[in-house]
């Protein structure tokens, strides 16, 4: 997002537009139309295609704009100037009451929802007394500066595209701050971002309000434009459409929106002034087409367009910042750090997590073993506050963490890595690890938009490019998280966790997919780790990285601990050999 | 009272069995069957279309789907060509739609029963939901549930589309099933809503049947309940998807023809229809079959009361209270994300 | 040497830009158990999915003589090839017989009724539970159902994907004197298993992966006392295993 010439460039190219000798002014209307498109149609691609959550209403939030500035204007004879944020206040407001209930909505539920509550909202517009029912209102003022009033499709045309390229900005650089990743990881499932403290169920109830900010100014922008509003353009069809819009564009990014609308309203146009007619065709053939496209181009035309694109991304270094302040650590291993005692986990009938108590020196490098199944990722889990045990108490410095939601367990220092890695393939090394220090940045959506986030993003990104560096990685730094071999994939979750400034960290089986030198420097890591002050709780098959590496082993089979020692006792352990070898001889 | 109660019913029980369609086409293939309405008005038409003798034109679209389905078969299958494969495609995609055809023009000319022109007007659409599968989301199974559900959209207006084409902008209504009439109590039971009770009744204990005690449905439930462990006792996905879809659209079918009789039906009516049919299969999570059956009765008392009490925010309402039954469905099962050992 | 029933030639599967099998070379003789041991990630599970046609993948796969390059799974099934994946894909709504009778699906009425029996006889207690419904078994009864499904297709080589995950040891003992049986049936398996030493025991030939690719193999004796086996994989030094 460093890159300010191309935008610049657009933005030129755009202002000129208009002065084209005798460009019908025809154009000018659908340039107009597209822009208005484009808007919510960003608003979308954040929602949808960056957030996952897939919503059918945003034309009921035009709706929300439109109808506000036209109940302002033309009851009240506000100017319309000041009906702009009372238009956005009313769209924001009605996302946060619709959105409370949206987002918690799970699954195929959530776009069904949005289905059920734009129609309800389409019908609603039609049917109100005040709103003017389905004729709607008429007579709205136009834009106007001083005695210059924005009647002609020329003229608008500056406002909406103003619009549209800061929005575009705006949008931008909210996705490339600290709130920007925690959105981002959203799409990916929940347990990543919530073990780093991200609160979803709130960043979530964030987009929907930027995306319905979005389309409620868009809303205000088309109300002065045609002057005129009624309940057609903000119904279901037009909240499938905006939606069509975002995928042919392409739903993750910001100006496949503005040339998913351009894509699409031209084409409703030519279809419509086609010789054939009548315009039953037009939407024959516009269905096939829209199915045609899809099955050649299901990422939208976007990335196609983009791979085009001549010039690689600058890969600038994150510069220089002061370090982030960071957590006392123990200076020597005494005391307990974790404890858990008695815990219990049942599915239904089924015991996961039997009666297992051990402890977690300061300092300390402890193994968890145990067969496939054996209950060591449920056990990490009841750690992180990821699952709340059945029974038993768990502590952290001897306070009790059992119960904790996950975001609260990290904030005290406890990190971990996953089985399966749960990183965000379209991010980059540095953006997933920088998720790692979400706790310790403060700029919240607005001061990222505003670029008033900078020193704040300066040192999480220095913060991640030093634990990249100190795990080896930082040839990878900017490379995108899914391409990496999965073996460098669970290092980089190292990092990540690493960049929480845990006291405690829980590796599940790291070195999982690591040729032999790399074991041993993840081994080495790991021992200085240890110096520096951390305790380290690791799950890990490779019995000759574990048996050299841990200080102390617990053995679980079948959700009970079956044994606890030093790595010489357990290698002589009848149980362990008979858990571990399965088979009866 | 009573009478709005009757009313509930009878629209409920057509909406039961959209919402069944919906559900199994969404189990089966992840797809979200926006064009059901057109199968709805196509159904409704084709037997409107029969009943006053005419040819219904959804013959003429069932063999121009057939044949650009026989097209894109030829290409997708030009790697493995086989003479079985050849003639299996001719079969199903050309030479059954001319059959039909010719079906039809005979039922048009000399039928005048009922229950043959139902069977013939079954026998046209059927095949439709069939073509289209093969034609838009066959060559898609992988796309995510949102492309299909856009792709949907795109099947939806295009069909609507050729809907006017065909039939115009004027509306359509059939004779009653039966002209049988009788009263209980105060209650006036008309043949037609009987019509409607047993057809449903029927329908629902015919579905139960195929699911329940024959291979073809078992494989069907199987791919519905877990896709890759079908595939790997060797059911078919691309089969299973395609009787979803046929299926679906025979039901679709019904339905306009047990609506027909009783309103006028447009060119895009079956889209509101279907919606309703939606809006139980939602509120049933589109999957559970006696969800749906009892939501598609509730959407259709709730519609007749607030049409009667309050007729103008009646979508308001029924579209409104799916929110809050969504949000409770939500919550009862939180969506998990397991780390398994 | 007998003739090879299932033979991988240079096979390379890839995630995007991620090679997690990298020009693998295998095969399996009619009749006989080959293991193929390696750490979580390995790409084992690619492996077999990539065989089985639920991957794409580069490279020649023959089986029974047939090129599987371009069958789909259904027909790869039908060749007489079967996969009992790691998540063992039941029909948890569907009941135990119905599970079984899908596996038959391919086949006529009257070997179906044969297959029965023979599963039946195989796993007493699927006959059991028949009526139950698959996702109220216990993870050993899953497992069972899984292989028995498999084998209701008469399969000519079963690929087994951990299939002791999460059991108890004495479950393990049982699933394992079974995948014995098949042998002594005809029946060549392909057996990922994360127990390498149970697995090692049993089978006939073994093969070690690495990050995605073969790094050993020979017969199961053998692999099982080399010394960075047992380090790697079998837990414990020499003189603590022996």
């Amino acid at each position: 997002m460093t890159q300010h010439w191309p935008i610049a460039l657009f933005a030129a190219v755009v202002a000129v537009i208009p002065f084209v000798p005798e460009i019908p002014p025809f154009w000018l209307v659908l340039l107009d139309n597209i822009g208005l498109a484009a808007l919510v149609s960003m608003g979308l691609v954040l929602l949808t295609g960056v957030g996952g959550l897939t919503s059918f209403g945003q034309a009921a939030f035009c709706g929300f704009g439109a109808y506000t500035t036209a109940v302002l204007t033309t009851h009240f004879g506000l100017s319309p100037w000041l009906t702009l944020p009372a238009s956005l206040l009313v769209s924001g407001l009605l996302a946060v009451i619709l959105g409370l209930v949206t987002v918690r909505l799970s699954g195929h539920y959530l776009p069904l929802g949005t289905i059920a509550w734009g129609l309800s909202l389409y019908y609603l517009f039609s049917k109100l007394e005040f709103l003017g029912r389905n004729d709607g209102i008429t007579g709205i003022p136009p834009l106007s500066v001083g005695s210059w009033s924005m009647i002609g499709a020329g003229s608008i045309y500056y406002v909406i595209w103003g619009g549209v390229l800061i929005s575009a900005i705006l949008t931008l650089n909210l996705l490339d701050s600290r709130t920007g990743r925690a959105i981002r990881a959203l799409r990916r499932g929940h347990l990543a971002a919530e073990s780093f403290g991200v609160q979803t169920a709130r960043a979530k109830l964030l987009v929907f309000i930027h995306a319905a900010v979005l389309a409620g100014f868009s809303g205000w922008l088309y109300a002065h434009f045609i002057r005129a509003v009624n309940p057609t353009p903000f119904g279901a069809q037009a909240g499938i459409e905006y939606l069509f819009i975002a995928v042919v564009g392409g739903a993750g990014h910001v100006w496949g929106a503005v040339l998913g609308s351009g894509i699409v309203v031209v084409f409703k146009e030519v279809l419509k002034s086609a010789p054939y007619g009548e315009g039953q065709l037009e939407v024959i053939v516009f269905g096939v087409l829209l199915v045609l496209l899809l099955q050649i181009a299901p990422e939208g035309m976007w990335p196609r367009l983009s791979a085009f694109w001549p010039f690689a991304r600058p890969q600038a270094k994150p510069r220089k910042a002061s370090a982030l302040p960071a957590r006392a650590k123990a200076d020597s291993g005494e005391g307990k750090l974790l404890e858990v005692e008695g815990a219990q986990k049942r599915f239904g009938g089924v015991i996961a997590v039997n009666d297992v108590s051990f402890a977690v020196a300061s300092r300390e490098i402890v193994a968890l073993i145990g067969p496939n199944g054996a209950g060591k990722s449920t056990t990490f889990n009841l750690i992180t506050g990821v699952l709340e045990a059945t029974a038993g108490r768990i502590s952290l410095f001897g306070n009790p963490i059992a119960g904790l939601s996950p975001q609260e367990i990290v904030r005290r220092g406890v990190a971990r890595t996953f089985q399966h890695v749960k990183l965000v393939p379209d991010m980059t090394v540095l953006e997933n690890v920088a998720i790692g220090a979400h706790l310790r940045g403060r700029s919240g959506a607005v001061s990222s938009m505003l670029r008033l986030d900078r020193e704040d993003e300066a040192r999480l990104l220095a913060e991640a490019a030093r634990q990249i560096e100190r795990v080896g990685l930082g040839a990878q730094m900017h490379q995108l998280a899914g391409s990496l071999a999965l073996g460098q994939q669970r290092i980089v979750e190292i990092a990540r966790a690493l960049c929480a400034d845990p006291v405690l960290l829980l590796l599940d089986e790291p070195a999982a997919g690591l040729r032999h030198n790399e074991k041993q420097a993840l081994a080495t890591l790991i021992r200085q780790l240890r110096d520096e002050g951390m305790s380290i709780l690791l799950v890990e098959h490779d019995m000759g990285f574990v048996m050299n590496l841990a200080e102390r082993i617990v053995v679980l089979d079948f959700g009970t601990k079956i044994a606890e020692g030093v790595p010489s006792e357990i290698k002589t352990n009848a149980d362990v050999i008979e858990a571990y070898l399965g088979v009866a001889a | 009272m009573l009478f709005l109660a009757q009313d509930g019913i009878t629209n409920g029980a057509i909406y039961a069995l959209l919402g069944f369609g919906l559900v199994l086409v969404f189990a089966v293939t992840r797809v979200i069957l926006i064009p059901q309405g057109e199968f709805i008005t196509f159904g409704a038409f084709t037997y409107a279309a029969l009943s006053s003798g005419t040819l219904p034109r959804t013959a003429q679209l069932a063999c121009a789907l057939g044949v650009i389905a026989f097209c894109v078969e030829l290409v997708s299958i030009r790697h493995q060509l086989s003479i079985r494969r050849l003639v299996r495609a001719a079969l199903l995609f050309v030479i059954m739609p001319a059959v039909i055809w010719l079906v039809a023009m005979i039922a048009a000319k000399y039928s005048r029963s009922v229950p043959a022109n139902l069977a013939v007007s079954l026998l046209i659409v059927a095949p439709i939901g069939l073509y289209i599968y093969r034609i838009v989301y066959q060559p898609m199974a992988h796309a995510s549930v949102l492309v299909l559900l856009i792709a949907s959209v795109g099947v939806h207006l295009a069909l609507q589309g050729m809907g006017l084409v065909f039939f115009g902008a004027e509306g359509m209504r059939a004779p009653p099933i039966t002209e049988v009439a009788f009263s209980i109590g105060p209650l006036r039971v008309t043949g037609q809503a009987l019509a409607v009770y047993v057809i449903a009744a029927l329908l629902i204990v015919g579905l139960w049947l195929f699911f329940g005690y024959t291979l073809y449905g078992k494989a069907l439930r199987a791919t519905a309940v877990n896709r890759v462990g079908a595939r790997l006792v060797g059911v078919r996905t691309v089969l299973s998807g395609q009787m979803a879809f046929v299926l679906a659209a025979a039901i679709g079918a019904i339905s306009g023809i047990l609506i027909v009789p009783m309103t006028t039906i447009y060119y895009d009516s079956g889209f509101l229809v279907g919606l309703k049919g939606f809006i139980a299969a939602i509120v049933g999570g589109l999957g559970s079959y006696p969800l749906t059956a009892m939501a598609a009765v509730a959407v259709g008392l709730v519609e007749a009361f607030s049409s009667f009490y309050a007729s103008n925010f009646k979508e308001v309402i029924v579209f409104t209270l799916i929110v809050p039954v969504l949000l409770l469905r939500s919550l009862a099962v939180p969506e998990v994300e397991e780390e398994k050992d | 040497m007998t003739e090879k029933l299932l033979s991988l030639d240079e096979v390379s599967v890839s995630y995007g830009k991620v090679e997690a099998v990298r020009t693998v070379s295998l095969d399996v003789a009619a009749g006989e158990i080959v293991t193929i041991v390696g750490a979580n990630g390995a790409g084992k599970t690619t492996l077999l999915s990539a065989t089985m046609g639920i991957l794409p993948f580069r490279g020649r796969i023959r089986f029974d003589g047939r090129d599987l390059g371009r069958l789909d799974i259904e027909d790869r099934v039908g060749c007489g090839l079967s996969l009992v994946p790691e998540h063992r894909e039941l029909f948890a709504s569907m009941t135990v017989e119905d599970n079984l009778l899908l596996g038959a699906f391919r086949s006529s009425k009257a070997s179906t009724a044969v297959a029965f029996e023979r599963v039946y006889a195989l796993f007493p207690r699927l006959k059991e539970r028949r009526l139950q419904l698959a996702g109220t078994l216990s993870g050993g009864e899953q497992q069972m159902l899984a292989m028995g499904r498999a084998l209701m297709g008469r399969p000519r080589l079963l690929m087994l994907d951990e299939p002791s995950l999460g059991l108890a040891p004495r479950i393990v003992a049982d699933i394992f004197k079974i995948i014995g049986d098949l042998r002594q049936a005809g029946i060549a398996v392909l057996l990922v298993e994360q127990n390498a030493q149970a697995a090692l025991r049993i089978a006939n030939r073994a093969y070690v992966m690495e990050l995605g690719e073969i790094v050993m193999k020979g017969p199961a004796e053998t692999v099982s006392k080399d010394p960075r086996v047992v380090a790697s994989y079998l837990g414990f030094e020499p003189e603590v295993a022996a």
